[in-house]
């Protein structure tokens, strides 16, 4: 059993510990799910229970063992996988794991009997000779497991371990490691993802360093019971509108859009508003749904931060057009023998919301850049506000905010100046330009840290600096990369809030995403895998596509599967 | 605790040679090691070979004959005839003065109107004029000495001619010890072997260590049973083996291309070098640990390596001209020692007496380097 006691850390120069005083029991024979979004003290945790770091005070014992001091004995019991796998990129599958398995001292017949079960048990038998990058993310995740389990630990720390792969991995993932489960072994995962922490036994959920739960999920969730319903029969137009106005109201805790549906979580001991109130007509009918984690952790935060967004209020109406504002035609690259994206084609109307998801190295990226006009395709046309991005590309990139992966800003410039300096790049300055930043202050509130360095913000607040940035300039299009990824959910709820806000004003908007929440979001999902376009229509329309007798209410994750399964299908009959 | 308690000593060797093989597999596979060990010393020998030369021969000069006498034109044919100068002569000093202003003369001499009078009158001395440009400092020196030893040449040969019979009292007959025919390049070549293995042996090292940090594998082996001396251990063993065949291209280059004399011992060099390259490894290792960073880092490696090697060693400015202060801070570059030792060994052979000192000197620093490296190789993350 591991036992942390009122265990505290404190990075030196930090104004709050990492972790407070936290308290928990992990048993044997459970997987254990550390959840909670970026920076909430994920890593710091495992770390410290992997003996790699000490905790500043309280202890965390495993068994008889004092982690911090009694290293040496704990990692010879110990598998841990670290965020990107720890993996050597230069070495192949087979060497990865002979290094590894030599610095465990695993020979002899156990040696090559451990190799053979685990390379059946990864699916990593027929690529032995790979070198790991050239190994697809998928993969990598299973060949780092293989190395963390090839001494069968009896305390196993997956840090982030499905963080970016395709949803079919990370099945594979969970059911391995549910299989190498036994009464002797405890695990310990950490995810950002909270519908992950449904499929674990217990759950840590941390915040900002505090534990906020400790137990089983469904203890969690089973406290929103009764609470949590589907809006359905709403107007598909305005379903963005309906939920704004909803959000505001004291009964409504926390709503989402999910498809063409809303769902809405009361606020416990408030009547049920009646359906017909909320300004979807008299069609508009409320039925219960089961609650899910991530309710319950916004419960425990206090609730969502209302619909309203200040943004879009600053916002110009956007003239109507027929034409697709922006448009993909037969869009394919190629580096060198590698197709990253084949043959992709979309086009998304004024004032939609459409998203490409995919799994890491599908090819997002690469069309998100030739979107831009970054990249040169190799075969295909992409065109932005009626300008070709291959002509025009300066003129069409006027037109567009770019908000790229992990929010890109200036670290060492303020926030002031990253403001100046983005929205001097688009092309403001005087009068214009000190009014545009002026606004954008006040919109995100970023008074407090106008004068401190970007890199020094909050999470939520980088986040809401770097879409400051990207609108500064009231662009027509708005191209996301990730937007959300990893932040808190009620940061992730009040950016979306500010998009929905745009949308409303005829702001076209371009996401990538690998997660499904996300996707939810969009008025049209185009499913990209392996460099192809698999699949594109409403999320709705997606999964009423894998509905099946057997599975009679999909999510996105699992119409997603299915249509890889079904694509793979296909090619093998092609092929 | 149930499991069975392992001693940590238990498959060290196994988890050595895992780590050497890993780090083999890795040199092997990744190009920048082989440019750093290859490529790059061979560039810089090109450029030291050729480049670098504190020679000079062929320096322009002006010769003004105000005076016509024989004695005069057989002084102004012995500057033509020395390899030193590449001298034009001219019979007024101010069509040559406009050119040792735009740098085209390096310098004039003058032998004046009254030269051959007071050459033969009794009581005076003869006077030739040396006019230099003083802010090419060097240069100057070299045209001041050149001169001075050119015209000491003529007079004792007019002294033999007008008396057969009265040799000059004494001679100076010099001898140039173990370079006699004083190029440059003989001493230069060695010393910029010291150069380029301080360079690079700080190099390969400065970006592994780093690398692991970068890449987060450092995270995963710290969660084996590795400890910090193996993690040391088995880094250092593939890039000594990879810097001592780096050493060895460049001797052969030196040897076989520019022709360089090595009159010591192989044996000699494989002990003198494997000493220094251990300083050179222990410097990249201990900053890679420290940085973290492999940007950092190479940057770092380079301004501590290649600095103090090429101002600091002896290798181009003599240490015994340093003030007291920079003479006693030579003393802890390693590169010094080991410039010392390359020109004495090729240069003049195997002189134990003055490699023993030197050789001690280095292990020393390199113990120190290492043992400040494994301090800072954390067990942890923090």
């Amino acid at each position: 059993m591991l036992t942390i006691h009122h265990m505290t850390k404190h990075f030196e120069g930090a104004p709050q510990p990492a972790l407070d005083a936290i308290e928990a029991e992990l048993h044997p024979g459970r997987i254990t799910g550390l959840v909670g979004p970026d920076g909430a003290g994920k890593t710091t945790l495992m770390r410290i229970m992997a003996g790699l770091m000490v905790p500043s005070d309280g202890t965390v014992t495993y068994d008889a063992l004092d982690v911090a001091r009694d290293t040496q004995a704990l990692h010879a019991v110990l598998g841990y996988m670290p965020q990107r796998f720890g993996l050597y990129e230069d070495l192949s599958v087979i060497e990865n794991l002979r290094l590894y398995a030599d610095l465990r001292n695993i020979r002899g017949a156990q040696r090559s009997r451990t190799f053979e079960r685990l390379l059946a048990f990864t699916g990593l038998a027929p690529f032995q000779k790979r070198l790991a990058r050239q190994l697809s993310g998928g993969m990598k995740q299973k060949l780092g497991l293989a190395c963390a389990l090839l001494k069968k630990p009896r305390l196993l720390l997956l840090d982030e371990p499905s963080v970016g792969v395709d949803p079919i991995s990370r099945r594979e993932l969970w059911r391995m490691v549910r299989e190498m489960l036994d009464d002797d072994t405890t695990i310990v995962w950490s995810t950002a993802y909270l519908d992950e922490a449904e499929q674990c036994d217990d759950v840590l959920l941390l915040s900002e360093g505090r534990l906020l739960f400790g137990g089983q999920p469904a203890a969690l969730t089973a406290r929103m019971d009764g609470r949590v319903f589907q809006l359905l029969g709403v107007p598909e137009a305005n379903r963005r509108q309906i939920l704004t106005g909803a959000l505001e109201r004291p009964e409504i805790r926390d709503g989402v859009i999910q498809g063409a549906a809303l769902r809405l979580v009361l606020t416990a001991d408030l009547a049920q508003p009646p359906p017909e109130s909320l300004g979807g007509g008299t069609g508009t009918r409320m039925v219960p749904v089961p609650p899910r984690f991530e309710d319950a952790f916004i419960d425990l935060l206090g609730g969502g931060p209302g619909g309203d967004s200040p943004l879009a209020r600053e916002m110009p109406v956007r003239p109507d057009s027929d034409r697709p504002v922006v448009e993909a035609r037969h869009l394919t690259k190629r580096f060198g023998a590698f197709t990253a994206v084949s043959d992709n084609s979309f086009a998304i109307r004024r004032g939609e919301i459409f998203g490409l998801l995919g799994p890491n190295g599908a090819g997002k990226s690469t069309t998100f850049k030739m979107m831009c006009g970054l990249l040169k395709p190799t075969a295909g046309e992409s065109f932005v506000a009626g300008l070709h991005l291959a002509r025009s590309a300066a003129q069409a990139r006027a037109r567009l905010g770019y908000m790229a992966q992990k929010f890109s800003l200036y670290g060492d410039l303020t926030v002031r100046q990253n403001l100046f300096f983005f929205s001097g790049a688009y092309g403001l300055q005087g009068k214009i330009q000190e009014k545009a930043v002026a606004a954008m202050v006040d919109v995100f509130d970023l008074h407090p840290f106008l004068a401190g360095s970007a890199a020094g913000l909050p999470l939520g607040y980088k986040q809401r600096l770097a879409l400051a940035c990207a609108v500064v300039h009231q662009p027509d299009v708005l191209f996301l990369d990730e937007p959300t990824s990893g932040v808190d959910p009620i940061t992730r709820r009040e950016f979306w809030n500010h998009i929905n806000g745009l949308v409303g004003k005829g702001v076209t908007v371009l996401v990538t995403t690998h997660f499904m929440d996300e996707a939810e979001y969009c008025d049209r999902i185009g499913l990209i895998y392996r460099g192809r376009k698999i699949a594109e229509g409403s999320p709705d329309h997606l999964k009423a596509d894998a509905r099946t007798p057997a599975r009679p209410d999909p999510t996105l994750e699992d119409a997603f599967i299915a249509l890889i399964e079904q694509s793979e299908d296909r090619e093998a009959v092609l092929t | 605790m149930k499991a069975p308690m392992t001693p940590p000593h238990a498959g060290r060797m196994r988890r050595l040679k895992a780590l050497i093989v890993k780090e083999s597999l890795q040199v092997v596979r990744d190009p920048s090691s082989i440019l750093i060990a290859f490529v790059l010393p061979l560039i810089l020998l090109f450029l030291f070979g050729y480049g670098v030369s504190l020679d000079a021969r062929q320096i322009r000069l002006g010769v003004v004959l105000e005076d016509s006498s024989p004695e005069a034109r057989r002084l102004a044919a012995s500057f033509q005839a020395t390899p030193f100068f590449d001298a034009r002569t001219a019979l007024d000093r101010h069509t040559l003065e406009a050119d040792l202003i735009s740098s085209r003369l390096r310098g004039i001499v003058v032998i004046p109107q009254d030269f051959t009078r007071s050459l033969y009158a009794p009581e005076t001395t003869a006077q030739v004029q040396l006019i230099t440009d003083g802010s090419e400092t060097n240069t100057a020196n070299y045209v001041a000495n050149y001169a001075a030893g050119t015209l000491a040449a003529w007079m004792t040969q007019e002294a033999s001619m007008r008396s057969r019979s009265a040799e000059p009292a004494a001679v100076l007959a010099p001898r140039f010890f173990y370079n006699p025919e004083r190029d440059s390049r003989n001493s230069l070549v060695p010393g910029s072997l010291a150069i380029i293995m301080a360079i690079i042996g700080t190099l390969l090292t400065a970006l592994v260590v780093a690398r692991e940090w970068e890449r987060g594998t450092m995270e995963a082996l710290l969660a084996t049973p590795l400890s910090a001396l193996e993690i040391v251990i088995g880094k250092l063993v593939p890039y000594f083996v990879l810097g001592m065949t780096s050493m060895a291209v460049c001797t052969a280059v030196a040897f076989f291309l520019y022709g360089i004399p090595f009159r010591g011992s192989l044996a000699a060099l494989i002990v003198i070098s494997a000493a220094f390259l251990l300083t050179a490894l222990g410097q990249g290792f201990l900053i890679s640990t420290v940085t973290r960073n492999q940007f950092l880092a190479s940057q770092a490696a380079l301004v501590s390596a290649f600095l103090p090697a090429f101002i600091l060693s002896g290798f181009i400015f003599e240490i015994a001209s340093m003030p007291w202060l920079i003479r006693m801070l030579t003393r802890i570059i390693p590169a010094r020692y080991f410039v010392t030792n390359l020109q004495t060994l090729f240069l003049a052979g195997d002189i134990w007496a003055l490699f023993k000192p030197n050789l001690m000197i280095l292990l020393a620093i390199a113990g120190v380097l290492f043992a400040l490296t494994l301090k800072k190789t954390p067990s942890r993350l923090e």
